[in-house]
């Protein structure tokens, strides 16, 4: 009797968002990215040691704008089992609605002084491009940065996934969709800059963007941005939703049969995460200060599958740390040894899918001997 | 209207709702059991003549082969019917057919007595309460037994529900009925890979349960069980039996013997014999055909 009523309430409890550990990181993550960063930042002198360089923030800074990425495909790819090799597009996508913004916010200061941005002086033009209609409004962009590459996973992913496309296929078709459109990225007629893209931005929501101040803050809402959706993408997998999801990846036709509609389940979480990307994107380019085609090369999407495959598919926090692993050390082999870095990144690809299936964090597991 | 009246009038309505609960199975959405001057309503299942799955000369053949030839059953509520019959007797073609996967060249297959099951989808017969169990295993490794049987759970299945899905008080005691008939109480929140064979097959069989079926159809249940999980499953169906109609296709005969009362005997896809085992058992052709001397 007793035992029927203690596994009575483990029913009805649902699942804690994350284990006392997981709350422990969290809180520690948080508070190096909203107190410790900006303050040994901005205010403790350059010749301290505990400095933390412009370097390191920016390269910092970027990095989480590739673990959101990476969390994003861990959600379709590790979670629901969908392979996707075009998700660099939809974070050009959302980096490119933000671009936009930054490029009417130049104003009159740029080369040729003129409302229009450069670009479209060069090339003659005398009015902006309808596309560009609503790129005035801060409001209106982050509606787009969501909306636009959104809009374009449901489209693209309801007809892929209604023709039951699935595994190596579905890959190659979302790797030819982001070549398309870097190839029409990178035509002038397009009205997004051609090859050069955006850059020289002068401005955000008419402060300087180029300050440490500026820097400073775009790291923290990137910091607070990757946070908050990883504690989403927590509570999806800890949700029945998650549970269905993983049942897709395991037997989907079985998930069908019980009753589901694996379509909607699909498209829903590929559409999410294609939203991610875009925010991702938007948060990367007042960042680094430039938007270009290359961005959508197929080269960039296989990047964010590597992060993921490197951390470990399917455990959400594995894809963040395989991102900062990844990059971090790109951006150190680039500096020690330029020519090797393709090398050592094809290498570890290998590596990783040959002796570390479950990634860093399975071998962490494995090690520590940790359950599940 | 005078107060005796009164009174033998509820006398009556309470011994009405009595044997209302005490045969479930017994359809009253249509007025009880009066088969004259009810109203048909589609889709809803009708058990008023005492059959729950009916089949009649239903015939099939795969490039010339007769796999199903001529075959008709009646298999009322409530009842635990064993088929059994050689190999390529057309036992699983039977399944198939009752479950949409193969379609019949000729013949009817009714559930109740209204529903023509030749007009239905696959899912759609599933969600209509026709279960079935595979011979092979086939949960979902990687979930726990509660996501497994979660996701069997008969509820709202859109996306939205799923997402704020929280389980309400009725569906905990479905969960721990369940849970406690296919015995993995203590295995909760083990995840299904782990389980042993015959827990396994357990587990389908609860996911089956915990979509509330009227029919279960188990395709060799038994099979590579040990004999200890085989008395348990046995046990098992026998439990089922009354609230859910079960066919039962075995080659174990001690199992048979364990849960069987009406045995059909299945041979180059017709019924040979049926009856009491120990009666088709002692069929001369049976034993031709099938048990051997």
């Amino acid at each position: 009797m007793n035992g029927q009523k203690s596994s009575q309430t483990a029913l009805r409890q649902p699942a804690p968002l994350l284990s006392p550990n997981g709350w422990r990181g969290l809180i520690v993550a948080s508070i190096f990215i909203c107190v410790l960063a900006p303050i040994t930042n901005l205010w403790l002198p350059e010749s301290s040691r505990l400095h933390l360089s412009d370097y390191a923030v920016a390269l910092i800074g970027k990095i989480m704008c590739f673990a959101i990425c990476a969390l994003a495909m861990d959600l379709v790819w590790g979670i629901a089992g969908v392979l996707s090799l075009g998700h660099g597009l939809f974070f050009a996508l959302g980096g490119y609605m933000m671009g936009m913004y930054l490029m009417r916010q130049i104003g009159r200061d740029g080369n040729y002084h003129s409302d229009l941005p450069d670009f479209m002086v060069f090339l003659d033009w005398k009015t902006l491009p309808w596309h560009w209609a609503l790129s005035d409004s801060f409001v209106a962009t982050l509606f787009l940065i969501v909306l636009v590459p959104g809009l374009l996973a449901l489209v693209f992913g309801f007809f892929a996934f209604r023709s039951r496309i699935k595994g190596v296929y579905f890959s190659i078709i979302t790797q030819a969709l982001t070549f398309a459109a870097m190839l029409l990225f990178f035509r002038n007629e397009t009205g997004f800059g051609g090859n050069n893209g955006f850059t020289d931005f002068k401005r955000i929501l008419n402060i300087p963007i180029a300050t440490q101040s500026m820097r400073m803050t775009l790291f923290v809402l990137t910091g607070i941005v990757l946070l908050g959706f990883f504690l989403m993408a927590r509570y999806i997998v800890q949700s029945k939703f998650g549970r269905v999801l993983q049942a897709i990846r395991e037997a989907e036709s079985r998930v069908m049969f019980c009753g589901y509609s694996t379509l909607q389940y699909k498209l829903t979480i590929w559409t999410l995460s294609a939203m991610m990307c875009g925010v991702a994107g938007a948060l990367y380019v007042p960042q680094v200060g430039i938007i270009n085609p290359s961005e959508m090369s197929p080269a960039n999407s296989i990047e964010i599958a590597i992060w993921t495959a490197v951390g470990g598919r399917g455990t959400l926090i594995g894809p963040i740390v395989g991102a900062f692993l990844v990059n971090g050390t790109k951006s150190w082999l680039t500096v020690v040894a330029p020519s090797i870095w393709l090398y050592f990144l094809g290498l570890l690809f290998i590596a990783v899918t040959l002796y570390l299936p479950n990634g860093v964090i399975g071998l962490i597991k494995k090690l520590t001997g940790s359950r599940t | 209207m005078n107060p005796e009246l009164m009174q033998s009038g509820t006398k009556r309505l309470a011994a009405y709702k009595e044997t209302l609960t005490q045969s479930p199975v017994v359809n009253t959405a249509a007025g009880g059991s009066m088969s004259m001057g009810r109203p048909h309503r589609s889709g809803e299942l009708d058990l008023v003549h005492g059959r729950i799955l009916y089949l009649e000369d239903v015939s099939v053949s795969f490039d010339g082969f007769k796999a199903i030839n001529k075959l008709s059953l009646d298999i009322a509520p409530g009842e635990l019917r064993c088929v059994i019959g050689p190999n390529g007797a057309g036992k699983t073609t039977m399944m198939d057919i009752i479950t949409g996967k193969t379609r019949p060249d000729e013949g009817v297959v009714y559930f109740g007595s209204t529903i023509d099951l030749l007009r239905h989808t696959e899912p759609e017969i599933a969600a209509m309460g026709i279960g079935r169990k595979f011979q092979k295993p086939t949960v979902f490794e990687k979930l726990t037994v509660f996501g497994n049987l979660e996701l069997a759970l008969k509820t709202h299945k859109d996306v939205r529900s799923s997402l704020f899905f929280r389980l309400n008080s009725e569906q905990i005691d479905r969960f721990s009925e369940v849970l406690h008939t296919i015995k993995l109480k203590e295995y909760v929140h083990q995840t299904a890979g782990n389980l042993s064979h015959g827990q396994k097959q357990w587990l389908e069989i609860g996911m089956l349960l915990m979509q509330e079926p009227r029919v279960l159809l188990l395709d060799e249940p038994v099979a590579g069980m040990t004999d200890e999980e085989t008395a348990r499953t046995a046990e098992l169906l026998l439990q089922l039996k009354g609230k859910h109609c079960l066919v039962v296709v075995e080659h174990d005969m001690k199992f048979i013997e364990a849960i069987s009362d009406i045995v059909t005997v299945l041979c180059d896809g017709a019924v040979l014999a049926q009856g009491p085992l120990a009666k088709v058992a002692a069929d001369e052709r049976v034993i031709e055909s099938y048990l051997g001397r």
